[in-house]
């Protein structure tokens, strides 16, 4: 049985002008439990909508979004809100770490709103990432790098048994962004996530064994294909 | 953990305006509290202090300036009151102690209150206590003497032994300086009643003192009056204000004075309205500044929301800090009514002798800031709204 399993979803915007403007069109997708799988996309393309729709932070106009046996696509916000909680970790590409908060409160605000705050697992996994001695910097007060590794860390905190990740190694340099790609993916093994990633990246795309994409999977990018 | 951690990160986060914020709602609360606390301790003092007596009779006058002049040692003299006026009431069977003064001196603004040592001696000033000397003794009717209330004493700067010349008048002038000499035989206690802040001497004396009138060298200011019975002041007040036209029986004090509060009741509640639209003026700044670091907020709400946090929780967030800004100022409200009432003190006690006592306790003191605190937690309620509508994905840019 597959741990994520999309069918018919469609998501649309009213753009400035009032058009309705269909954005996601996705017929199919799954993902299977420990899989990690990148996509290929370029900016502008919805990525970062599809990503949303399966965290359940935005949600779909139709279709399902089986997580596990539960359709984040019928539940209601605060329902989203738990499952993403409880099942799902995600790495943005500007990290959105909170500012006024240190690396360690960052992680178990990670866990909080799902299994709840564990200072142990938080401070393990910040060791985990090479930060056991950053535990209460801020996140100004570390490099690019390591605030990447921060928002790892953060992701996988709640045991999530799904991992998003949208263009993670967009801000980084390259040997930052090939380090920071080596541990999500270890760390993703490590505690048993699948890894769904979305990239325009092609030296990231490289380091994946699988790679679909984006415009094969969501019909709006194939009727404007040329 | 959670909720707590969110709002102690938001409150530093946002620590400049929090702390200005928090000091508008400490002068407030400090406002609201000083101007209630001084206008009820004031009233209930003012109405309870009789200094011993039941009634005053003067000149014609009203009942209001007689009871000021005569116990509170405030506005001027209406006028005399004949030896004869005085050895009547003080003879009267419903009368059980009357107790001469006379005025028309000061020293150095201080008034001086001519009188006979049975003030001392007899009144009770309030139940079970009489005037008590920290130094020296009572004057010697026959001498030039004085007892000093502890208030003039400490402001005059005169102990027991020094002498001084008074000047003639209510109103201290330099230039109308007698040439009689005053010795202080005595200093009072404080007593927290307008005794306080009088320079008393013999009524001989000052009914003597060179430069006075001797054709009313007998007459005295007032009569102060202890009655047998509350009946006997109601016949009395038939008597003299009813029937007669030459006196004035002012009875009872209390309610004189309460008549004088009732008189002003419209600027007590001017008072009042002024406090509160402060309060609520404060309170709205914290509306204000949460509101205006909405912009600021968003993208960590929006964080917050994709971590799985509930929109009712960062509601309930901005709420509780709003109530929490308002209680660290309400706190601090404490420090600014100490100060306010104290400076209040001082004034009202140099004026009329009267203390107002900054640490009594007042209900407003219970009700002033879980009062102030919800109006605040009012006032987070449309930034938390803000907050509960914040869209998390325009938030969480860039998009891909």
């Amino acid at each position: 049985m597959p741990l994520l399993s999309l069918s018919s979803l469609k998501k649309s915007f009213v753009s400035p002008d009032g058009e309705r403007k269909l954005i996601v069109d996705v017929p199919h997708f799954s993902l299977e439990p420990g899989q990690q799988l990148a996509l290929r996309g370029e900016s502008g393309s919805g990525k970062t909508t599809f990503l949303h729709l399966i965290a359940g932070i935005l949600a779909a106009d139709e279709g399902s979004i089986l997580l596990g046996d539960r359709d984040m696509a019928v539940l209601a916000e605060h329902a989203r809100d738990r499952l993403r909680a409880e099942s799902l970790g995600y790495i943005f590409q500007t990290f959105n770490l909170l500012q006024g908060y240190s690396c360690l409160e960052n992680v178990l605000l990670g866990m909080a709103f799902g299994p709840g705050a564990d200072r142990s697992r938080a401070t393990a996994m910040l060791e985990r990432v090479g930060l056991g001695l950053r535990l209460h910097h801020r996140p100004r007060q570390l490099s690019t790098g390591q605030q990447q590794r921060v928002a790892v860390a953060r992701a996988l905190a709640n045991h999530p048994k799904l991992v998003l990740a949208d263009e993670p190694t967009g801000n980084l340099d390259h040997r930052n962004a090939r380090e920071s790609l080596a541990l999500i993916r270890e760390t993703c093994r490590e505690n048993g996530a699948s890894l769904l990633l979305v990239s325009h990246d092609p030296e990231v795309l490289g380091a994946f064994e699988q790679v679909q994409d984006f415009a094969r999977i969501n019909q709006t990018l194939k009727e404007v294909a040329p | 953990m959670t909720l707590p951690l969110i709002i102690r990160r938001s409150l530093r986060q946002h620590a400049f305006s929090t702390t200005i914020t928090a000091l508008a709602i400490a002068l407030a609360g400090g406002l609201l509290m000083s101007v209630w606390v001084v206008k009820e301790q004031s009233q209930k003092t003012f109405t309870q202090v009789n200094t011993g007596f039941d009634a005053v009779l003067g000149a014609r006058s009203s009942k209001l300036q007689l009871v000021l002049n005569a116990i509170f040692h405030l506005e001027a003299s209406p006028g005399n009151v004949a030896l004869a006026d005085y050895e009547f009431i003080r003879k009267h069977p419903a009368v059980k102690l009357a107790i001469p003064i006379a005025v028309g001196d000061n020293l150095r603004g201080f008034r001086i209150v001519g009188t006979v040592p049975d003030l001392f001696t007899e009144v009770e000033y309030t139940a079970g206590k009489k005037f008590v000397l920290t130094s020296g003794k009572i004057f010697d009717p026959a001498e030039k003497e004085a007892v000093l209330g502890s208030f003039a004493a400490q402001q005059l700067g005169l102990k027991a032994g020094d002498e001084f010349h008074p000047f003639h008048g209510l109103a201290f002038d330099e230039r109308n300086q007698h040439a009689d000499t005053f010795r202080v035989a005595g200093v009072l206690a404080p007593s927290n009643t307008p005794a306080d802040k009088v320079v008393w001497i013999p009524l001989h004396g000052l009914q003597t003192m060179a430069g006075h009138d001797p054709r009313v060298a007998t007459d005295v200011s007032a009569v102060l009056i202890q009655l047998r019975s509350p009946a006997a002041g109601f016949m009395l007040d038939m008597m003299y204000n009813k029937q007669g036209n030459r006196l004035t029986f002012a009875f009872p004090i209390g309610a004189i004075m309460a008549e004088l509060f009732q008189k002003i009741g419209w600027f007590n509640q001017v008072l009042t309205l002024v406090a509160y639209l402060v309060a609520l003026v404060s309170a709205a700044g914290v509306l204000a500044a949460i509101y205006n670091s909405m912009a600021a907020r968003r993208r960590d709400i929006a964080i917050l929301r994709a971590l799985g946090a509930g929109r009712g929780l960062l509601f309930g967030a901005i709420v509780i800090e709003s109530a929490v800004i308002g209680a660290l100022g309400m706190l601090a409200a404490f420090g600014i009514y100490v100060m306010i009432v104290s400076a209040v003190a001082v004034v009202i006690r140099a004026q009329t002798g009267v203390m107002i006592e900054t640490f009594a306790y007042n209900p407003v003191m219970l009700w002033a800031p879980p009062g102030m605190i919800g109006l605040c937690a009012l006032c987070g309620l449309l930034p938390a709204w803000k907050a509960y509508r914040t869209d998390v994905a325009e938030n969480l840019s860039p998009v891909s």
